[in-house]
């Protein structure tokens, strides 16, 4: 499941800078004395753990000192990320509802998956429902089978069938759906084309995209790619998903989330444990982060990486090493290396892709570097994340009868859930779905606003009173 | 130009943006339980009965600016514990952001959010062809709406300044005003389409809330002055 980064304090060089940036994400529901406590509680027990991951040797007063400044770190840049987020999924959101509003193929019924058989038009009330709830099963139990196969593989280190697998999928999504994707656009608009011309871009397109998101790139552009590549994703299930299948789907996909991120024996909170022991990055998954701790040869494009580099001098004996995929990760690389991992995006098919970005799980260690250095962590936000808050907000303005209202009425309350999910991220430092939260406000407030608000705001327009 | 004032003033510091967006989360929620009873009142009465279904929309603007300002106050109390969490984590020992930003910010938050959902689907739907008040309706319905919804977007700022204004130090008159203010200025929407019962009296008190809100921040004469003149 999508999930956000923990920041899982290691401190390895006894220092924290002091270069608090000025944002403080506001932790409105706690007293600051109960989170020191719940946190350098975490802290100490953390430790022993990162022992045995190999991280290097703690110094347990270092620790305890350092408790509260790290905390304090962690809590106070948070706003900063929490815009860092807000931003790609405002954009991913602003992208699908662009698309839906002016492009027609997307809301046109065209038929359906072969993951969903029942159609949704039938006779009475009670059979939709029921064809409804089956869609639903079958599509969550093709997700829950594809976990589980990628949890399997990963656990038996068939790291080339996942890589391989990636790789098709993301070849798929970025040529074939960016080129129904551009056909449709100029249809809209009545563009002229060429066949030749479109070759040309698409090629361009995809080949840059290929390269910057399994290899290296801009971070800009690879976060463009990544957003764009969860808007063209988000798009295909608007189009190919019924009504009440897409709600329901929803749902229940958040309470998976849910349940396979935090329950003990979830595929992916094992995966999650399985790449912590391995110590090595999760797997080439679909994430987006927020902020690139690069290499340092490319430093010059991404200044983070640069202040990074000039801070201290380790560092640099690490970047060549992050080079190299997964294995080598002393506990400075670990972070390195995940995190660069992370940027790749894979995307099979339309349906075989969203169990890996469901799989896309993220529970970094944040190394000491990352520590200290406050204002270069990022956050990660698994793809996934993206697509469904982006199907939301795309179905919620194709077809609400409120329309506008709608759709903003659900784009604030993801936002809201976005903002919270990452509050609690910040409280309890380790991987969390960012599913539920999210997905219920904006249900909830998609449903209340259409069918509730909508009448209301009507009849006052029409009398012109204001409230 | 609230959107300006966005721009210029929020954009930049993402605490702002938090708080902006958690105001516009609480009016939304506000709008959404006054329109639940409004609903609901609609439902259970008879919907033939013309005036009576006004009647009912009027009592539903009523009591949803009640709501508003309700949850102006609940949003207030939580930026206040909000605030206690911040400066216990900054490191001088003050908080980054001040309460009186806070407010000025939730009042955007707020006005956007109303501003926003009086006037999206009306904008939507001017931008296909047709003629305004065809059926006899006044044909300044949009002029007019846009004026309204801005006046409303600034009130709401002011109204956010004053009303945690008056909650920080306890003068309970401060906040009864704004309350009043806020359903007199509903109210005189009651007379639209007769346009210069609503829009001039609204006019009106934004400006006064306006220079309210001002002196309170701590402005001056003398600094509005010093700034027209552009001197140092």
């Amino acid at each position: 499941m999508t999930e956000l980064s923990a920041h899982l304090p290691q401190f390895q060089h006894g220092q924290l800078t002091e270069n608090f940036p000025d944002n403080h994400l506001s932790n409105a529901n706690d007293t600051s004395e109960r989170r020191h406590h719940d946190n350098s509680e975490r802290r100490r027990n953390d430790n022993p753990e990162s022992e045995t991951n190999g991280q290097p040797q703690n110094n347990i007063q270092q620790v305890v000192e350092q408790d509260e400044e790290d905390e304090e770190l962690t809590l106070k840049y948070g706003a900063k990320h929490v815009i860092m987020l807000f931003v790609p999924v405002t954009l991913c959101m602003v992208v699908v509802v662009a698309t839906i509003k002016s492009v027609s193929f997307y809301t046109r019924k065209d038929g359906q998956l072969i993951y969903t058989p029942f159609t949704e038009e039938t006779e009475t009330v009670g059979q939709r429902a029921l064809n409804s709830i089956l869609n639903a099963a079958i599509m969550i139990s093709v997700i829950i089978v594809m976990t589980i196969l990628l949890v399997v593989l990963y656990k038996y280190r068939c790291y080339k069938v996942i890589h391989g697998w990636l790789i098709i999928s993301s070849l798929l999504l970025l040529f074939f759906f960016s080129f129904i994707y551009l056909g449709e656009v100029f249809k809209t608009y009545n563009v002229a084309m060429d066949y030749i011309t479109v070759a040309l871009i698409i090629w361009n397109f995809g080949v840059v995209g290929m390269i910057c998101i399994h290899w290296k790139g801009p971070l800009r552009l690879q976060q463009a790619y990544l957003i764009m590549i969860s808007a063209l994703m988000a798009l295909v299930f608007i189009k190919y998903l019924p009504e009440w299948t897409a709600w329901l789907i929803l749902a229940v996909i958040s309470v998976y989330d849910l349940v396979a991120v935090l329950c003990p024996k979830g595929p992916l909170r094992m995966l999650v444990e399985t790449a912590q022991e391995r110590n090595e990055t999760l797997f080439p998954a679909l994430i987006y982060s927020s902020t690139m701790i690069w290499l340092v040869n490319m430093a010059e494009e991404d200044p983070e990486a640069q202040r990074k580099a000039s801070k201290n001098s380790t560092y640099d004996k690490q970047a060549p090493a992050n080079q190299t995929q997964n294995e080598d990760a002393e506990a400075d690389d670990g972070g390195f290396s995940q995190e660069w991992q992370q940027q790749r995006d894979n995307r099979i098919g339309p349906i075989e892709s969203t169990p890996e970005s469901r799989a896309a799980v993220q529970a970094l260690p944040r190394n000491s570097q990352t520590s200290e250095d406050p204002e270069e962590r990022g956050v990660k936000l698994g793809l996934g994340d993206f697509i469904f808050y982006s199907v939301l907000v795309g179905k919620a303005s194709a077809t609400a009868s409120g329309d506008w209202n709608t759709t903003l009425a659900c784009f604030v309350a993801i936002l809201i859930g976005l903002c919270l999910t990452l509050l609690l991220l910040a409280i309890f430092k380790k991987a969390l779905p960012a599913l539920p939260i999210s997905i219920t406000f904006g249900l909830v407030f998609y449903f209340a606003t259409d069918n509730l608000v909508q009448p209301f705001m009507d009849q006052l327009a029409f009398h012109q009173f204001y409230i | 130009p609230a959107l300006g004032l966005f721009l210029f003033t929020i954009a930049r510091d993402p605490l702002r943006i938090i708080i902006l967006i958690a105001g516009a989360f609480f009016w939304l929620v506000s709008l959404l339980l006054s329109s639940l009873i409004w609903f609901i009142a609609v439902k259970a009465s008879d919907p033939r009965d013309q005036p009576l279904q006004k009647g009912l929309l009027i009592f539903g603007v009523m009591f949803s600016v009640l709501l508003q300002e309700a949850f102006r106050f609940l949003y207030y109390k939580l930026l206040r514990k909000a605030i206690e969490g911040l400066v216990a984590l900054s490191e001088d020992g003050c908080s980054p952001i001040s309460i009186q930003q806070m407010a000025y910010v939730a009042g955007v938050g707020f006005g956007l959010m109303s501003g926003a959902f009086s006037m999206i689907n009306l904008l939507a739907d001017a931008l296909g062809p047709g003629t305004v008040g065809i059926h006899g309706d006044s044909q300044l319905y949009f002029l007019t709406s846009a004026f309204m919804t801005m006046v409303l977007i600034f009130l709401h700022t002011f109204w956010g300044i004053l009303f945690f204004h008056g909650c920080e130090h306890r003068r309970w008159w401060e906040i009864t005003a704004v309350v009043v203010m806020h359903l007199a200025v509903s109210g005189s929407t009651f007379c639209n389409p007769l346009y210069v019962g609503s829009l001039v009296p609204s006019y009106l008190l934004m400006a006064a809330a306006a220079a309210w809100a001002y002196l309170l921040s701590g402005g001056s004469a003398q600094n509005l002055r010093r700034f027209l003149l552009c001197k140092s």
